[in-house]
């Protein structure tokens, strides 16, 4: 099934928890904040949050701003 | 020492993350500043670019984060980043900027104090980036603004503190800590803020485009205690006619 992150679309399987996305994205889920339809994901929800068709998916972190 | 928001500071200069060269110039520059506060931003991730990780370099328990809605147009946007930027572990610090007009990134007053009010009743401590209007710096204290971040000069410019007579207004009316951001293009830009009395500066751009940004970072660290200490220490009046430095009298040797 295809679900949008960060604007591109992206092919996973139906298993696929937020935690396994980040992870096989090589990032890394401390330094990751996700929003999941609009819907900030708190980090200790990462492990059960089961990805699902169609999900827009924005993963967002710090970078260097003043 | 600087206190706010009941959190005490030695160093009164703030530092500002962006347009460093590499992760190492960063690190060094921000020892070399000596400062505990560090402003950094929010994007989404390129997942092309998965290591280019910042937090790989900035250590959370040396420095107090700072993120910033930089980016935001109007308060609904702002407190929607503000809301991300709790949510990655920041803490409720935030430097709130909401700045529509790309062109001059000044920022929006209206929009600036309605998500100051919404922040601070979400329990954030509110740091807001507003134009140099002492007004609006007494509408924010008491919306609830831990300090007010008034502009020595538009974001990015090295202009230095051109709004120095409505800074020296909003200090002398605030009860919260007064922070000169932005604009300060040289050391001596962040004395003059402090010796009329700012409590802190927040410097990035001065820094990270120098041609030794280390070197930079540590030379603003010496003005901004330079220029502290020259506020306690307490200016001599200016005055329009000359005063002798030397005794007018005991010259009768060289008068006949």
């Amino acid at each position: 099934m295809k679900i949008t992150c960060n604007g591109e679309t992206k092919e996973i399987t139906p298993d696929t928890t937020l935690m396994s996305f980040i992870r096989d994205m090589d990032l890394n889920p401390d330094t990751v904040v996700a929003e999941c339809d609009g819907r900030i994901i708190k980090r200790d929800e990462y492990d059960t949050l089961l990805l699902s068709e169609g999900n827009l998916l924005e993963l967002i972190r710090f970078v260097g701003g003043g | 020492m600087l206190k706010i928001a009941e959190k005490t500071f030695r160093s009164r200069l703030f530092l500002g993350t962006g347009k460093f060269d590499s992760a190492e110039t960063l690190k060094k520059a921000i020892e070399a500043s000596g400062s505990e506060m560090i402003t950094v931003a929010l994007r989404r991730v390129d997942l092309n670019d998965p290591a280019d990780d910042i937090m790989n370099v900035l250590d959370r328990t040396k420095y107090l984060f700072l993120p910033n809605t930089s980016g935001a147009r109007d308060a609904a946007e702002a407190v929607r980043l503000a809301r991300l930027a709790r949510a990655a572990g920041s803490g409720d610090w935030l430097k709130l900027e909401v700045t529509p007009d790309p062109r001059t990134l000044l920022p929006d007053p209206i929009e600036t104090l309605k998500a100051t009010e919404e922040l601070v009743k979400d329990g954030f401590i509110v740091l807001p980036y507003i134009n140099a209007d002492p007004i609006l710096a007494l509408r924010l204290q008491d919306a609830g603004a831990a300090a007010v971040m008034p502009l020595g000069a538009p974001i990015g410019t090295n202009l230095g503190l051109i709004t120095k007579f409505q800074v020296e207004i909003i200090i002398d009316q605030a009860r919260v800590p007064v922070v000169v951001d932005a604009g300060l293009g040289a050391p001596s830009d962040a004395a003059l803020a402090m010796e009329i009395g700012a409590d802190a500066v927040l410097v990035n751009t001065a820094i990270s485009i120098a041609g030794d940004p280390v070197k930079m970072a540590a030379a603003f660290a010496l003005a901004v205690e330079a220029g502290r200490a020259a506020y306690e220490a307490g200016l001599g009046k200016k005055s329009s006619e000359a005063s002798a430095s030397s005794p007018l009298t005991g010259l009768d040797f060289i008068k006949d």
